[in-house]
C-alpha cells in the first residue's frame, strides 16, 4: 500500500506536466495566434522564401538547365562584373525605372486630381482610365510594336502624310529611340494604376479641411501643398513602391517589343536574365543577374518606406 | 496564274494523298506487319514537337499519328511547344528521366544529352539503305561517338528571297553567286530605292542563319575543331566590314527586326531582298500575288572561302533511352520517314520542310513550282551551329545568347569598333567554351 501510494503520484506527475504543456499550447491565446499564422507562413515559405533562396543559391553554382551544378562561389558575379552587356542592362534598368516612375507619378497625380473634380460622366471616365491597365501586357506590347514598326508605324505614316517628315522614324532600331519608345509604352501602361490609387486616396481627405482652408483664404496651390499632399503621402509611398517594383522587374513589354535589341540597348536585367538563364541554359548566371536585382529593389523599398513615411501617421504620434 | 494552278494542283494531290484514308490505313497495317521493330504490348508514346508554322503540315503529321495507332495499337500523345521552350523542357526531361519518350526538336538537341538518347543506328541504317542514303549534314546532326542518337527528319532553309524585277533593274541577270557581287547588288538596290534588308536584331532564326553564313563565308569561326575560341581573327574582321557595308545599304530598322519583320515587309512590297525560309513566298501567294509572281529564291552566295557556308535550321527527332517502349519509338521514327508518309507530309509543308534522305529529291513538291527548287538542297548544303567545333550544349548556348549576331550588330550599328565588337564576343564565347 505504502509503496503504491508513494509511486503512483511520482509516476503521474510528469505525465500531468506534459499534458498541461500541450493543452496550454492549444489554448493559450498567444500561441493561438501562432497556430492561425501557420498556414500563411507555410505558403510564404513554400512559394516565396524557398524560390528566392533557391535563386540565390543557384547564382553561386554553375547549374545548367537539366543538369545540376556545383558550388563555384562568386564566380558568376565576378564574370558579370567584367561583362559590358550586364552593366548596360543595369544602366538601362535604372534609366527605365527612374524616368518611367517619375513620369508615371506626375501624370498619375495630375490625372487623379482631375478625376476628383466634379465632371460629367465621372464614373464612366474613371473606368475608361483603367483600360491600359486592364489590357494584358503582351497585347499592349504587340500593339506598341506595330505603332513603332520601322515600316508600318502609324506615327511615321501620319507625320509623312502631313509632310512633317520624309523618312520613317526608326523607333526601335536606334538605341536611344528604342529606349524612349519602350519607356513611353511602360508609362502608358502604368499611369492608370497610379492615378486610380491616388484618386482613392484623395477621396479619403475630409472636405471640411478644404472648407476651413478656403475660409482662411488659402489659394488652390496652398490647399494642395498643405492639405492634399501631406494627407496623400502614405498612399503615395505605397503606390510608388509598387510602381517602382513593377517597372524595375518589367519583362513582357521589352520581350514582346525588342527582345533587348537593338544591340542590347533595351535589355533590362530581367530580360537578360531570361536570355542567359533559360534560352542560353546558363541557369547559374541567369540567377546571378536576377539576384543582382535584389539590392536595387530593397533600396527602392527602403527609400519609399523610410523616406516618404517619416511622419508617423500610422502610429498617430506627432509629426517629426 | 500559272503559279496558282500549280499550287492548286500540288495542294489537291496532297489532299488526295491524305484523304484516301482506307488505302493509306491498309498500307500502314501492312507496313506494321513487316517492319523490323515490333512495338511492345500496350506501349504508349509521349512526344513533344515544335509548334507548326504551316497548318497543313501539322494535319499531315497528325494523320501519321492516327495511322500508326490504327496499324500498331500504339497511342502517340503529341505535345506542341514553341521553338524557345523545346530545349529547356527536353533538358529537364532528360535530367529527371520521366515525362516524355520522344522529342522532335531543333538544331543540335540530341547532342545536349547524348548519353540519354536511345541508339537508333538500326533505324538510320534501315532508312539510309532504303532511301538513297543520308546527306552529309545528317551524320553531323544525328551521330555522336559512332552511334545515331537522333534521326534528322527535315530542315527548314534560310535562303535568299529576291524580287526579280528589282534585281534586273539593278543590272543583274541572275542572282550573284559570290559575296562581292552580292554586295554590289545590295548597293544598287539601295540606289534604285528598292532596298534589301536582313535582320540584325535578336531574331533566333533569321539573324543567326545569315550572320553565321556571313562569318563563315569569309573564313571566320567562333571556335576551332577542339572548341578553342578563335573568333579574334583577320577573317572575322573582314566579315564585319562586309556586313557593315551591307547594313549601310539596308532599309532602315533592321537592327530591331525579329523573325517576322522581314516577312511582313517583303510581302507588303517594300523590301526587295532578304534571307528567309519559304514562308515569305507562301504568304505572298495568299496575300500579295504580284509580289509572289515577281519573287524567286537563290542559294546564299559563296564568299572568299570558295565553298557554300550556309546554316539552316535542322529538325532532329530523338528517343530517350529511359523510355519503356523503345521498339515502338523506333517503329514510329521509321514510319514517319517512309515514302508513303513522308512525301505527302513534305508536300503539305509546301517547301517549308526539306529532306535529309537523298531519294526524296524526286518529290514533285520541289519541281512542281521551280521557285521552290533551291529549298530542295538545303539539307545537303547546311553546316551545323557548332561550326568547326563540337555540336552540343556549348554551341547551343552560344547561338541562344546571340554572340555572333550581337558581334555583327555592335559593329554595323557603330556601337563598337572592330576590336571592341570582337572582344565582347570573344569574352562571352570563352566563358561558354571553357
Amino acid at each position: 500500500m505504502v509503496d503504491v501510494a508513494e509511486k503512483t503520484p511520482a509516476r503521474r506527475a510528469p505525465q500531468m506536466m506534459e499534458v498541461s504543456a500541450w493543452s496550454q499550447l492549444k489554448s493559450n491565446r498567444n500561441w493561438l495566434g501562432w497556430w492561425f499564422m501557420l498556414p500563411a507562413l507555410g505558403i510564404l515559405i513554400l512559394f516565396l522564401a524557398y524560390p528566392l533562396g533557391l535563386g540565390v543559391w543557384l547564382s553561386f553554382t554553375d547549374t545548367k538547365i537539366g543538369r545540376s551544378g556545383v558550388f563555384i562561389g562568386l564566380e558568376n558575379y565576378e564574370w558579370l562584373q567584367g561583362d559590358s552587356v550586364f552593366w548596360l542592362s543595369v544602366l538601362n534598368t535604372l534609366l527605365y525605372t527612374i524616368v518611367a516612375s517619375i513620369v508615371k507619378f506626375a501624370a498619375g497625380l495630375y490625372l487623379a486630381l482631375l478625376l476628383d473634380k466634379h465632371i460629367p460622366f465621372k464614373a464612366l471616365i474613371r473606368a475608361a482610365v483603367l483600360i491600359p491597365f486592364i489590357v494584358p501586357t503582351v497585347l499592349s506590347a504587340i500593339a506598341f510594336w506595330w505603332i513603332y514598326d520601322s515600316q508600318f508605324s502609324i506615327i511615321s505614316w501620319s507625320l509623312k502624310k502631313m509632310g512633317l517628315i520624309t523618312q520613317n522614324i526608326d523607333f526601335l532600331g536606334d538605341p536611344w529611340n528604342a529606349r524612349w519608345s519602350t519607356i513611353f509604352a511602360n508609362i502608358w501602361r502604368g499611369v492608370p494604376f497610379v492615378a486610380i490609387t491616388l484618386l482613392a486616396g484623395l477621396q479619403t481627405v475630409s472636405p471640411s479641411l478644404y472648407e476651413a482652408a478656403t475660409l482662411d483664404g488659402a489659394t488652390p496651390w496652398q490647399r494642395f501643398r498643405h492639405i492634399t499632399y501631406p494627407l496623400l503621402t502614405p498612399i503615395i509611398a505605397v503606390v510608388m513602391t509598387f510602381s517602382v517594383l513593377f517597372t524595375f522587374t518589367d519583362f513582357q513589354l521589352i520581350w514582346a517589343m525588342t527582345r533587348g535589341g537593338p544591340v542590347n540597348a533595351t535589355h533590362l536585367m530581367a530580360t537578360l536574365s531570361y536570355q542567359r538563364g533559360i534560352l542560353g541554359g546558363q541557369l547559374g548566371e541567369g540567377a546571378a543577374i536576377a539576384t543582382a536585382m535584389i539590392p536595387f529593389l530593397l533600396g527602392a523599398i527602403m527609400i519609399s518606406w523610410f523616406g516618404l513615411q517619416r511622419r508617423k501617421w500610422q502610429q498617430g504620434s506627432d509629426n517629426d | 496564274m500559272k503559279d496558282l494552278s500549280r499550287r492548286t494542283f500540288v495542294q489537291a494531290s496532297t489532299a488526295a494523298a491524305i484523304l484516301s484514308s482506307s488505302s493509306f490505313f491498309d498500307w500502314a497495317k501492312a507496313w506494321a506487319q513487316t517492319a523490323p521493330w515490333k512495338p511492345e504490348a500496350g506501349a504508349k508514346i509521349n512526344l513533344m514537337r515544335w509548334r507548326r508554322f504551316v497548318e497543313a503540315e501539322d494535319a499531315a503529321f497528325m494523320k501519321m499519328v492516327a495511322a500508326f495507332k490504327a496499324a500498331t495499337g500504339v497511342e502517340v500523345t503529341v505535345v506542341n511547344e514553341s521553338f524557345d521552350d523545346i530545349q529547356p523542357k527536353a533538358s529537364v526531361v532528360a535530367n529527371t528521366g520521366q515525362g516524355l519518350d520522344m522529342v522532335w526538336g531543333l538544331y543540335s538537341l540530341p547532342h545536349l544529352f547524348p548519353q540519354k538518347c536511345l541508339d537508333q543506328t538500326d533505324v538510320a541504317d534501315y532508312l539510309g539503305k532504303k532511301y538513297g542514303g543520308w546527306a552529309p549534314a545528317a551524320e553531323m546532326y544525328g551521330k555522336s561517338g559512332g552511334k545515331w542518337i537522333g534521326i534528322p527528319v527535315a530542315t527548314t532553309g534560310g535562303l535568299m528571297n529576291y524580287r526579280i524585277s528589282s534585281m534586273q533593274k539593278a543590272g543583274f541577270k541572275e542572282f550573284p553567286k559570290d559575296t562581292a557581287g552580292f554586295l554590289e547588288l545590295v548597293k544598287a538596290l539601295k540606289k534604285n530605292n528598292t532596298p534589301a534588308g536582313f535582320a540584325l536584331g535578336h531574331a533566333s532564326g533569321d539573324a543567326n542563319t545569315w550572320l553565321h553564313w556571313a562569318l563563315w563565308s569569309h573564313g571566320g569561326q567562333l571556335v576551332d575543331k577542339d572548341d578553342k575560341v578563335i573568333i579574334n581573327s583577320p577573317e572575322t574582321a573582314k566579315a564585319l566590314e562586309f556586313v557593315k557595308a551591307l547594313y549601310e545599304n539596308f532599309i532602315p530598322g533592321t537592327a530591331s527586326w525579329n523573325d517576322s519583320s522581314n516577312n511582313k515587309i517583303f510581302v507588303s512590297g517594300d523590301l526587295h531582298l532578304t534571307s528567309n525560309g519559304i514562308s515569305v513566298y507562301v504568304a505572298a501567294q495568299k496575300e500579295n500575288k504580284a509580289v509572289a509572281e515577281d519573287m524567286d529564291h537563290a542559294y546564299m552566295p559563296i564568299g572568299p572561302v570558295g565553298k557554300p557556308t550556309e546554316l539552316h535550321l535542322a529538325f532532329p527527332i530523338l528517343t530517350f533511352n529511359f523510355t519503356k517502349a523503345p521498339n515502338a519509338c523506333k517503329a514510329f521514327t521509321a514510319f514517319m520517314l517512309e515514302a508513303e508518309n513522308y512525301n505527302p507530309w513534305v508536300e503539305a509543308a509546301q517547301g517549308y520542310l526539306s529532306h535529309f534522305l537523298l531519294a526524296y529529291d524526286k518529290n514533285p513538291v520541289w519541281t512542281a513550282d521551280p521557285k521552290r527548287t533551291p529549298y530542295r538542297d538545303v539539307s545537303k548544303r547546311t553546316l551545323t551551329p557548332g561550326g568547326l567545333g563540337s555540336l552540343g550544349e556549348k554551341a547551343a548556348a552560344a547561338v541562344a545568347d546571340f554572340i555572333v549576331v550581337d558581334m555583327f550588330a555592335n559593329y554595323a550599328t557603330g556601337r563598337e569598333d572592330v576590336k571592341g565588337a570582337i572582344a565582347v564576343a570573344e569574352r562571352q564565347a570563352k566563358r561558354i567554351y571553357r
